[in-house]
């Protein structure tokens, strides 16, 4: 595990891809009281769901 | 990390979209699946986060780095494309001041580089570039220049190279004077270059253009003993910059060469070029292949030369002259002929009538690349001319500057300068142009010009004149991929003047496109590099927000784990193209494409149409597993878990949109809808007349001109049938990102065969490397809720091990603060939305934002795009400080997903978050008046109106904080249960498991192993051991839930263990019950020893050993009426001890009379493996079940084979039944908690994809089978994301609760106790008043805001925060 300067271990996570899943787990860990960097290679995060329409089995808007 | 440059500034950017408009370059938009296009600067999708444009580029286009003074080839381009010439010259100009001139005259080795050469012909750019300049005169471009230096420099020729660098140095403020020795300036191309293509006029005007700047030329001021560089030294000039060209002549070095009419091309065409004639023979010979020839043989054609013919030494294909030349020159009756060399002048009285020519042949390569031709001997013959032109090449005349002191000069003649700067060794002398090069093209004396004036600039400041100026070439290219539609759209034909039009004059040969055709020309560009660079974007963006030398940033970060996301590639079906035509036909779509099609943002703003004719399509087919359960086509024989769904998903939505008469059919092999809710939304489908076809379709062809498809498919009982259909959908699969891949190998994460992350049953968000976890697809294939859960359980794995870092390195969001609205005025601000087209589309928001403006208290009045992207917030922000807003009405979508989201942006904004009200003008009025425009907007006016009344009389209320009891409660001991605990424990928050038996293991006691083949016993034990030996986990066994109070942060339960009654204060409570196997009561269970259950054959292998022959039923008792929902793990737990059943003993024989096989994601191997083994599989269906009797030799088991078509009698020794799963009755603990159960009997998850794991009411989370049917790695996955969830809570300092409660008048009170009575939460409590007696108090941690003592007060005296009597009573008054 690496260790930080303080000899501690750091309290960052990085999160890489912005999909749903990423966005999750970043939020959980945002905010449960870790400092998140969260990666996203395009210039918007969302990922595939953001293309879906609805979402089965309660049709809610994907977006 | 490496970022990439996004090339426009984050929070400058005001997402206004000004400079995607004005940007000329039209990509695929892959958020569409390339259905539509977007610009190179664009925003991903309407609703994006972060809110802001991004520019794609990548590396500069080939025809730029081809171009030798490296032009902005793409960006020019794109400007003739769109018309903009003036923009187009600015490009131009910014390196090249003569682009009339180039634009007719130029090689174009950018043409040569042009990628379009792989499709077809590349684009004609030299041609663009003179369209530019013939549209509009470059003279009127303003030149941006320096203020004008002191220095002044001299400039030796006024040709490409000395007219560039007068030009580059002017615009640096450093005045040149250029000393021509001919009579007039422009050098080679003054005259080397006749008329017919370069009319003088052109090169003239283009001139000028740099003598506006107040360059002065001197022509007839040639470099000699009269005026030496010393001289221009003497004069004052600070340096000097030679560029006398190179115009002698190179001799043919053969006998009779002094005859009389013999002359060097280049000097026929100087006196041509400068007097307009010079004397031409009747029959001319020019030997040469280069333009000189060329230009010679044309002019002489045009002089009146009545044979006129070219000897070239080698062949055609080596011939330095432009194709088009030639074929112009052959058009206009020159005779060309090749491999022939002179080898003597013959002459009669001194004057030429002939030459005696060798042929030759073609040798070895030479060091120029070209084969070197060698005389055939004997093969003389000689040729009548009376004029003979050797154009065989040029070199500077030196004369002038040879002894010039400090120049060295090559062995070709030609000057000696650094390469980079130009510099000559004597200082403060530049040289460039053909004088340094030889003959060469303008374009690379354009270049060395421009080089030079920097180069002389910086000797003028004093500077280094080399630093920084080494060229760079991109080693490995990144460019936009060709697309493959634009291919064979042929290059434009540039018009020329007739050739009967050509006798006898110097008239422009070549035309120029016109505008339509020079437009359509630019469009061929492939916009290699993305972003043409044309900077209109900048000058479009008001908000300065676009960088476009933005470079990548290497970063460094710190982080103690990471979490890989990376998500899915939708399968491409290409390998399928032979069979299903994805390519080609326009109405075979894939998945996506048509989840595209339906949406409201897609290519047709969500109007299904048929790609082919935009007819409204009525028969849509679906084909399932394309690129999944498939090793044919592709490698994938996993299954993708969600294409069955969304599929009928596609299926119901496309019915939605289209109506009463439309067939949606579903092609399958088996329908997978083993989710929560899943089988019923199967059922709905069905009936609402969705077909399910069980068959292999074999083959797709189009049936008519309409593009109109057919498709053959076979059916399970081998009968063959076709039928037509205006599209099919093909349900693709997923597949991990290659580029997801990659970056997993880089990080030394295992991947297995299939290329999803390695993991192990028991750690499924472990990957092989520690401190790296895993969620989502690159786990394996899962569906939303799936990989929601996955997600959170990832975040808890690294919260675990990082729990002690917590909190080290946040900081807490700050708000400014809260402004005191006391005292004013209502100043109402309403914001209405148009939900992209989900309200703009079916109301009239223009009319209903102009309405509101009416509205009294409304000061201000905005209508959106999307109300909720990210830069309307910053806008909204701003709008109440400028209008000095204190109520704000959005009217909108829903307050349940967005409330929360405005809530913030007021709280922003310094108002209290109460301030606002929301009108829900698309669920409850476009969505639902989606067919009568008017009276949608007259209702969405209405719930605007009472909206703005009722915010009239909204007020601040101050949050509620309480402490919190950090540790959780866990009802069940089961895997899950345990899970949750440990995952809660290790992140230092005290856990108590409750469990109702006297034992820890749940419903996993019973399995020996998950579908890979992990020991559970093993698992299980080490489990337990964890369990029982941690500090702060809590195990009360024999334990039951007997009552609960309290509220997030502070539950007190009461436990009876013992035969006593324990109270336990906890935060969070996560619930864990886990489910059971039913016991049916069909196929002789209970009655006969032979039928078993589950695992219990698997716990008695002797049994297995003796039998035959053994049958599994799956399905029973589940997917029918009494339980209308998949068991989710019958299917794998049945095969996998199947499978172990055959491997113990191959001789027995082994059924699995199944519905539907769901052995879901890399499950499908295992489905695979029992066939491939030789386990029979034979589907029966609800109505025709399978008979089990019992016979004297065992069982007799009937079946309807649809494969066969006939009816099976199958003796078995032994049945095992695959029974439903059911949930272990916990309405109690429902109750207790106030928490849903579905009609399965199943919790409720607040919501299925996005809270999973939550319930409606905070602090109290479900994880396993409680929650439904699942597998011991989906439990765990669960119980750890639960646990994520409850460690939110418990991690804060304090909670903050909802304060919109009651607030009891005790003026008012009379002290009945209705309200206390009818309280469920104990949140009114009655308290004595000394001298009043009763009065009601309210416990606002307690209240859930329900309001029901309000409503139950016969005095009035009880009154809601934020729903006040006078809030509500406005908004209902305001109804007309």
């Amino acid at each position: 595990m690496p260790k930080s300067k303080s000899d501690k271990l750091s309290g960052s996570v990085m999160v890489v891809g912005g999909g749903i899943a990423g966005m999750q787990s970043a939020l959980d860990l945002a905010e449960s009281g870790y400092y998140v960097y969260l990666l996203e290679k395009s210039s918007a995060i969302g990922g595939v769901m953001s293309q879906l329409d609805k979402t089965f089995p309660t049709n809610d808007c994907a977006m | 990390m490496l970022q990439k440059p996004r090339y426009i500034d984050l929070n400058k950017c005001t997402a206004c979209g000004e400079c995607a408009e004005v940007c000329p370059v039209e990509l695929d938009n892959e958020y569409d699946v390339g259905l539509s296009n977007r610009k190179a600067a664009f925003k991903l999708y309407a609703q994006a986060i972060p809110g802001a444009y991004a520019i794609q580029k990548t590396d500069r286009a080939p025809c730029s780095l081809a171009c030798p003074a490296g032009l902005n080839v793409q960006g020019y381009v794109q400007m003739v494309g769109q018309g903009k010439y003036e923009d187009a010259l600015k490009i131009i100009m910014e390196d090249l001041p003569l682009p009339g001139v180039l634009g007719r005259i130029c090689p174009h080795g950018c043409e040569d580089a042009c990628r379009r050469c792989e499709v077809d012909n590349p684009v004609a750019i030299r041609d663009l570039k003179r369209l530019a300049a013939d549209q509009f005169d470059p003279r009127k471009i303003k030149i941006e220049c320096l203020p004008p230096r002191e220095e002044k420099v001299a400039i030796v020729g006024s040709g490409p190279a000395g007219l560039s660098a007068a030009y580059h140095l002017a615009r640096k403020g450093i005045l040149s004077t250029i000393f021509e020795a001919l009579p007039e300036a422009g050098g080679m191309l003054r005259v080397g270059i006749p008329d017919h293509r370069l009319p003088r006029e052109i090169l003239d005007r283009e001139i000028e253009i740099i003598t506006n700047l107040g360059v002065e030329i001197k022509v007839n001021t040639p470099l000699g003993p009269q005026l030496t560089v010393d001289d221009l030294f003497k004069e004052g000039h600070k340096a000097v910059y030679l560029a006398v060209g190179a115009h002698r002549g190179i001799e043919l070095g053969i006998p009779g060469e002094g005859a009389g009419g013999v002359r060097q091309g280049v000097d026929f065409l100087k006196e041509l070029n400068l007097s307009g004639k010079t004397p031409v023979g009747k029959k001319v010979g020019i030997i040469g292949g280069g333009n000189v020839a060329i230009d010679v043989s044309r002019s002489a054609v045009r002089l009146g030369a009545e044979e006129v013919s070219i000897i070239y030494r080698r062949s055609r294909a080596e011939m330095p002259a432009w194709e088009d030349e030639i074929q112009a020159a052959e058009a206009e009756g020159v005779k060309i002929t090749y491999l022939a060399a002179p080898q003597e002048v013959l002459t009669q009285d001194g004057k030429v009538v002939g030459i005696r020519c060798i042929r030759m042949k073609l040798g070895e390569t030479d060091s120029s690349g070209r084969r070197r031709p060698i005389p055939i001997p004997g093969s003389e013959y000689d040729i009548e001319i009376d004029q003979l032109v050797p154009a065989i090449g040029q070199r500077p005349d030196l004369s002038a500057i040879e002894d010039v002191e400090g120049l060295a000069f090559s062995r070709w003649g030609t000057a000696d300068v650094d390469p980079v700067t130009y510099a000559t060794n004597r200082e403060a002398v530049f040289a460039g142009g053909d004088l340094q090069t030889g003959p060469w093209v303008a374009i690379g004396a354009i270049a060395a010009g421009r080089e030079a004036a920097e180069s002389i600039a910086r000797f003028l400041d004093g500077r280094d004149m080399a630093e920084g100026r080494e060229p760079v070439t991109p080693e490995n290219p990144v460019y936009r991929p060709i697309p493959e539609d634009n291919a064979g759209k042929a290059r434009e034909k540039m018009p020329e003047l007739p050739l009967k039009d050509r006798k006898g004059n110097f008239k422009e040969v070549e035309l120029g496109y016109d505008e339509d055709t020079g437009k359509e020309e630019a469009h061929r560009c492939l916009n290699c590099g993305y972003c043409c660079e044309c900077f209109q974007c900048v000058e479009a963006c008001i908000a300065e927000a676009v960088i476009h030398n933005q470079k990548p940033v290497e970063r460094e970060i710190e982080v103690g784990s990471a979490i890989l996301c990376l998500g899915t590639h939708v399968f491409d079906p290409a390998p399928y193209e032979d069979l299903y035509h994805h390519e080609s036909y326009p109405n075979v779509l894939t998945s996506m494409e048509f989840e595209r099609f339906l949406s409201a943002t897609g290519p047709t703003s969500g109007h299904l149409v048929r790609p082919s004719d935009k007819k409204e399509p009525k028969r849509i087919a679906w084909i399932q597993c394309v690129g999944s359960r498939d090793t044919a086509h592709c490698s994938n024989d996993y299954c993708s878990s969600v294409c069955c769904m969304y599929a009928i998903k596609e299926a119901l939505i496309a019915k939605e949109h289209t109506g009463g008469d439309f067939t949606g059919t579903i092609f399958n092999m088996d329908i997978r809808s083993h989710g929560k809710g899943f089988e019923r939304y199967y059922e709905r489908a069905k009936s609402e007349g969705i077909r399910f076809i069980r068959s292999r379709v074999h083959s797709i062809t189009e049936a008519d001109d309409n593009g109109t498809l057919k498709i053959g498919y076979v059916e399970e009982s081998g009968e063959i049938y076709e039928e037509e259909f205006d599209i099919v959908v093909l349900s693709v699969g997923m597949e991990p990102d290659p580029s997801a891949v990659e970056l997993s190998r880089k990080l030394g994460v295992d991947l297995n065969k299939n290329n999803f992350v390695n993991t192990d049953d028991f750690s499924p968000v472990m990957t092989s490397r520690p401190g790296i976890y895993v969620a989502g697809v690159l786990q394996g294939t899962k569906d939303i809720p799936q990989s929601v859960t996955e997600a959170s359980a990832a975040a808890c794995a690294s919260s675990v091990s990082l729990a002690q870092s917590r909190g080290e390195s946040t900081k807490e969001k700050v708000f400014p603060e809260e402004k005191d609205i006391s005292g004013e005025e209502p100043r109402v601000g309403v914001f209405v939305c148009n939900c992209g087209n989900n309200i703009g589309g079916f109301a009239d928001v223009p009319g209903i934002a102009e309405y509101a403006k009416t509205l009294p208290n409304v000061v201000n009045v905005d209508e959106n795009l999307f109300t909720c992207s990210q830069d309307t917030q910053e806008k909204i922000v701003e709008v109440i400080k400028e209008h000095k807003l204190n109520r704000i009405v959005v009217a909108a979508c829903t307050p349940t997903t967005h409330e929360a989201l405005f809530r913030e942006t007021l709280r922003n904004a310094g108002l209290n978050e109460n301030l606002f009200e929301m009108a829900n003008i698309r669920n409850q009025c476009t969505w639902v008046h989606s067919h009568n425009k008017e009276e949608a907007t007259e209702k969405a006016k209405d719930l605007v109106r009472m909206a703005v009344a009722k915010s009239s009389f909204l007020e601040p209320i101050s949050d509620l904080m309480v402490d919190i009891e950090k540790s959780g409660l866990i009802i069940g001991g089961g895997v899950a249960g345990m899970t949750a605990a440990l995952s809660l424990a290790d992140q230092g928050f005290p856990a108590t498991i409750v469990e109702r038996s006297d034992t820890l293991g749940g419903a996993a006691r019973d399995i020996k192993k998950t579908w890979r083949g992990n020991d559970v016993h093993e698992y299980l034990s080490g489990l337990i051991d964890r369990i029982e030996q941690h500090p702060i986990v809590e195990v009360l066994l024999n334990a039951d839930v007997t009552g609960s109070s309290g509220f997030v942060g502070n539950f007190e339960t009461d436990i009876l263990t013992g035969g006593k009654t324990r109270t336990i204060k906890h935060g969070v409570c996560i619930i864990a019950t886990g489910a059971n196997a039913s016991s049916p009561d069909e196929y002789l269970y209970g009655k006969n020893p032979r039928v078993t259950r589950w695992h219990d054959l698997e716990q008695e292998p002797n049994r297995i050993k003796d039998a035959r022959t053994v049958v599994f039923i799956l399905c029973v008792g589940s997917r029918d009426d009494k339980r209308p929902y998949c068991s989710r793990v019958c299917c794998t737990s049945s095969i996998g001890q199947a499978v172990n059943f055959k491997e113990q003993n191959p001789e027995i024989n082994v059924f699995i009379l199944y519905r539907d096989i769901r052995t879901y994601g890399e499950k499908e191997a295992l489905y695979q493996e029992a066939r491939d083994m030789g386990i029979i599989f034979v589907r029966y269906t609800i109505d025709k079940k399978p008979i089990v009797t019992e016979s004297d030799e065992g069982l007799d088991i009937r079946v309807f084979d649809p494969v066969l078509q006939r009816e099976l009698l199958i003796k078995a020794d032994l049945l095992n039944l695959a029974t439903a799963i059911e949930p272990t009755g916990h309405e109690d603990i429902a109750g207790y908690f106030k928490i849903p159960i579905d009609d399965d009997k199943f919790f409720i998850e607040a919501h299925a994809k996005l809270r999973p794991v939550d319930f409606a009411n905070d602090g109290l989370f479900v994880c396993g089978m409680a929650h439904y049917p699942k597998p011991i790695d989906e439990s765990i996955v669960q119980a750890m994301a639960a646990a994520s969830k409850a460690a939110i809570i418990l991690s804060q300092p304090c909670i903050k609760v909802s304060p919109l409660v009651s607030q009891v008048d005790t003026e008012k009170c009379i002290g009945c106790g209705l309200c206390a009575e009818v309280c469920n939460f104990v949140a009114i409590i009655m308290e004595e008043i000394e001298g009043k007696g009763f009065r009601a108090k309210n416990v606002p941690a307690s209240c859930k805001g329900c309001g029901l003592c309000a409503s139950s007060c016969p005095q009035g005296a009880i009154d809601m925060l934020h729903f006040r009597d006078r809030q509500l009573l406005a908004a209902v008054s305001a109804v007309r």
